[in-house]
């Protein structure tokens, strides 16, 4: 199974709810072209729901890095939630755990944006 | 380690298109080789993504997707040592010129983790250059109990 994105909104909030691998190909290029759309249609806050998140390597560590900064300079925020422990381990050996805002549940990284 | 008295040693040899089918292919090959070699899901998710990232490194940035160039793939384990080989037929890369994912100035880069990732999860990795061209890329993981 490749990458499967949903979209839902909470608010003002747009989570991205994110299944399967997020790996060189499909997987990594679904996830950036939707990240650009949502920033181009102005989605300021969003929430990356990686918890079904089944395998990523470093070209998908790389959209995430890319996803943030695409939201970031264009005035919004964007975090993750629910990193399962590959993803985690991922995240501290490449130093990048500190730089994203990390939450474990839903209802607190929507209160965390601002 | 799990427990199994089947640690056979054995070496398998592929040659392999420059796609990334070929990339799940060698995933696949390895990871299977791994299983039989008594390696635990931690260290099979490590040898995976091991394995996945030198194969990504030879068929994109080394052959570049090149119709007539192919990658040379064998994963071998004698009870001791699992290796893995890469080979590509590329221009070749200087290995002084890898940049540090680790440093601040690059820790927001979109690329240049693969490497980095690769001798993380290894315990020996080696570059050299292949003549008349390409790189060769050498993997290995002891195989001990844990």
């Amino acid at each position: 199974m490749s990458v499967k994105l949903s979209t839902r909104q909470v608010g003002d909030v747009s989570v991205v709810d994110v299944a399967g691998r997020i790996t060189l190909g499909e997987g990594s290029s679904a996830l950036r072209d939707l990240m650009r759309d949502m920033v181009g249609k102005g989605h300021k806050k969003i929430l990356l729901n990686l918890g079904d998140v089944s395998y990523i390597d470093s070209s998908g560590i790389g959209e995430l890095v890319s996803g943030f900064t695409t939201v970031t300079n264009n005035g919004g925020e964007m975090k993750l939630l629910n990193l399962n422990k590959r993803v985690k381990d991922l995240l501290q050996i490449t130093k990048l755990y500190t730089v994203f805002d990390v939450h474990e549940d839903e209802a607190g990284a929507i209160r965390a944006f601002a | 380690m799990r427990e199994n008295e089947h640690h056979v040693p054995e070496t398998v040899e592929r040659l392999l298109d420059s796609t990334l089918e070929s990339v799940e292919s060698a995933e696949e090959l390895a990871l299977s080789v791994a299983q039989r070699a008594g390696f635990d899901d931690d260290d099979l998710m490590k040898i995976g993504m091991a394995v996945r990232e030198s194969m990504v490194n030879a068929v994109v940035h080394g052959n570049r997707y090149n119709d007539h160039k192919k990658v040379r793939f064998s994963v071998s384990h004698n009870g001791e040592r699992y290796t893995i080989r890469i080979a590509d037929e590329g221009e070749g890369f200087d290995f002084n010129a890898l940049p540090d994912p680790l440093a601040p100035e690059n820790l927001m880069r979109t690329s240049g983790r693969g490497i980095f990732l690769v001798r993380s999860f290894m315990d020996e990795f080696e570059m050299r250059r292949r003549e008349p061209s390409g790189t060769e890329v050498t993997l290995v993981k002891y195989v001990v109990s844990k």
